[in-house]
């Protein structure tokens, strides 16, 4: 009960809000073209009828929240999953190179890591390097990989995912280095009175204390990942995916297929944020961790 | 300890001097001390005069940089490689992710015992240490005083026989600092272990000690030495005993003799 008064309430009351403010955004934008067919058209609506109409244009300038609430409903719930026009397809299909390019992004990342804490060279080497790397616009990089590895054979879901990759392993291996070096001194020098050599400490010491650290960098790897996957489908022409659903609707300015895309995007990235938060919290309680 | 002459720690114009931004900081100087087998020597002395710099040169936690020191006829390197001592830190730096026994059983798994033989000490330090009924338990369920009774009971199970304690009652209040200062004496005489017990609280070194010794700051080094003359059998309220409070005045004159020398 103190959870629905403390989180649940403020929550609907900000959302509330933020409806109300874009319908009127939506009336405010799709009133010119509005009045624009109507002296056409020769009528002369009264006020609530216009703004009736504003918000029931086919291809609005901005959809009205009904609109692309009854297109994402339909395009979810009543579409055949395997249809092309259904959402939960096209989901699936980002979906599907998201974790792919996720995986291989948690894994490198904490390669990486585990060879800055470990390898004084890499230490000194690496770090700058993979800042640079993601400074370079995600954009402007992945056409070229995806032209790149078609250019040798590899197509389908793997460019994409690698785009993912690109993106998550950063905040992996930045968070990875951090929680490896977080053991306190007096915990390192427990295990030196012990003798222990350095494969022991690194898996009873480095590698518990850094589960927390992972956990959290691996939800922002995650939303990364899901917008790799998006970007890596754009230049590629892709028939599938929510990245090609966000391209298909600006080429035929279908702007309410495009916000519902929108909006399927973002569950999509709620969930996975969620379910990767949930799973480091059970990690942590059977790490003994205390309970929140 | 009729007969027990063998040498454990043997330390001879031991000076340890830290290189910091700021300059050289001498942290030890010119210390000369022989610590015997089955003997409780405590290390008393206000902060900065080397006290704990001392143990973790024995321990191999710090290098010296003049002199030398020896544990049982080793050098410091090569006794942490036989692992001839037990560590007990001023905080009890249990692992939050494992529960008591698993703490108590991690020196045991870097040795490479066999789950028995790690099921067996565990089983005996935790009684040693009156926690039997706590092994599942994460350290954080535990008050201040039973961590740092499981910290002991880790260090008690690694099985060797000098064991070095760095303040460790220095952050428990009075009422439990007795209690474990009562039982550290039992367990002692149970366990015929060598301890160096670094303090700075001056009642705990006098009721714990055979031998006291007196550091002062800045250089750190040993003003005195002080054999106590208190039976092995020891009540609590043998701090009330003129004795008692002719050592413990001993000590507190060596401790304004070194400040005095400062100022």
């Amino acid at each position: 009960m103190t959870s629905l008064r403390s989180k649940i309430i403020p929550v609907l009351t900000l959302l509330a809000g933020l409806v109300v403010l874009w319908y009127a955004f939506a009336v405010y934008m799709n009133a010119p073209f509005q009045r624009d067919l109507d002296r056409r058209a020769g009528e002369a609506p009264g006020i609530v009828e216009f703004i009736g109409k504003t918000l029931s244009q086919p291809k609005p300038t901005v959809p009205a929240p009904h609109q692309v609430a009854t297109n994402f409903f339909e395009n979810t719930f009543l579409r055949n999953v395997t249809s092309n026009r259904s959402l939960v397809y096209h989901a699936w299909v980002t979906l599907s190179s998201t974790l792919l390019g996720f995986a291989f992004g948690t894994v490198l990342g904490i390669v990486i890591a585990v060879g800055i804490v470990h390898v004084t060279t890499l230490d000194r080497s690496l770090m700058p390097w993979i800042i640079t790397s993601q400074t370079i616009p995600i954009l402007a990089v992945a056409p070229m990989i995806i032209v790149v590895l078609a250019a040798v054979g590899i197509t389908g879901i793997v460019p994409k995912a690698l785009i993912s990759t690109y993106l998550s392993f950063f905040p992996v291996a930045v968070g990875m280095v951090k929680g490896l070096r977080s053991p306190e001194k007096m915990h390192l020098d427990l295990m030196r009175t012990y003798n222990s050599s350095k494969t022991q400490t690194f898996w009873k010491l480095r590698v518990p204390a850094s589960v927390p650290y992972l956990f959290t960098s691996m939800q922002v790897a995650v939303a990364a990942s899901l917008v790799g996957a998006i970007v890596g489908e754009l230049p590629t022409g892709a028939t599938a995916g929510i990245g090609a659903k966000l391209l298909l609707g600006s080429y035929y300015s279908q702007t309410i297929d495009m916000w519902s895309a929108l909006v399927a995007g973002s569950v999509v990235a709620a969930l996975l944020v969620t379910i990767v938060g949930l799973v480091g919290q059970a990690v942590q309680r059977s790490m003994g961790g205390r309970p929140a | 300890m009729i007969g027990n002459t063998q040498t454990v720690v043997q330390a001879n114009g031991l000076g340890l001097t830290f290189r910091t931004n700021d300059g050289p900081v001498v942290a030890l100087t010119d210390v000369d001390l022989t610590i015997k087998k089955g003997e409780f020597v405590s290390f008393i002395g206000p902060s900065g005069c080397g006290k704990t710099t001392f143990l973790r040169v024995i321990a191999d936690l710090e290098q010296p940089t003049s002199g030398t020191i020896s544990i049982n006829g080793m050098t410091p390197e090569q006794a942490r490689h036989a692992r001839a001592y037990g560590y007990v830190f001023q905080a009890a730096a249990l692992y939050p992710w494992r529960t008591i026994d698993r703490n108590i059983a991690l020196p045991l798994e870097i040795i490479g015992l066999s789950k028995a033989e790690q099921q067996e000490r565990i089983k005996r330090t935790m009684d040693l240490v009156e926690l039997s009924g706590f092994e599942h338990k994460y350290p954080w369920q535990l008050s201040g005083g039973m961590q740092q009774r499981a910290s002991i009971a880790r260090a008690l199970a690694f099985d060797a026989d000098l064991l070095l304690m760095d303040e460790p009652f220095g952050a428990l209040d009075e009422i439990v600092r007795d209690h474990l200062n009562q039982q550290l004496l039992k367990l002692w005489a149970r366990t015929q272990k060598t301890i160096c017990f670094v303090t700075h609280s001056i009642p705990e070194a006098v009721y714990l000690s055979t031998r006291i010794v007196v550091m002062s700051p800045r250089p750190g080094r040993v003003t005195d030495v002080i054999e106590s003359t208190l039976p092995h059998e020891r009540p609590l309220d043998i701090r009330e005993t003129p004795e008692f409070l002719e050592i413990a005045a001993r000590v507190r004159d060596g401790l304004r003799a070194g400040h005095s020398y400062d100022d």
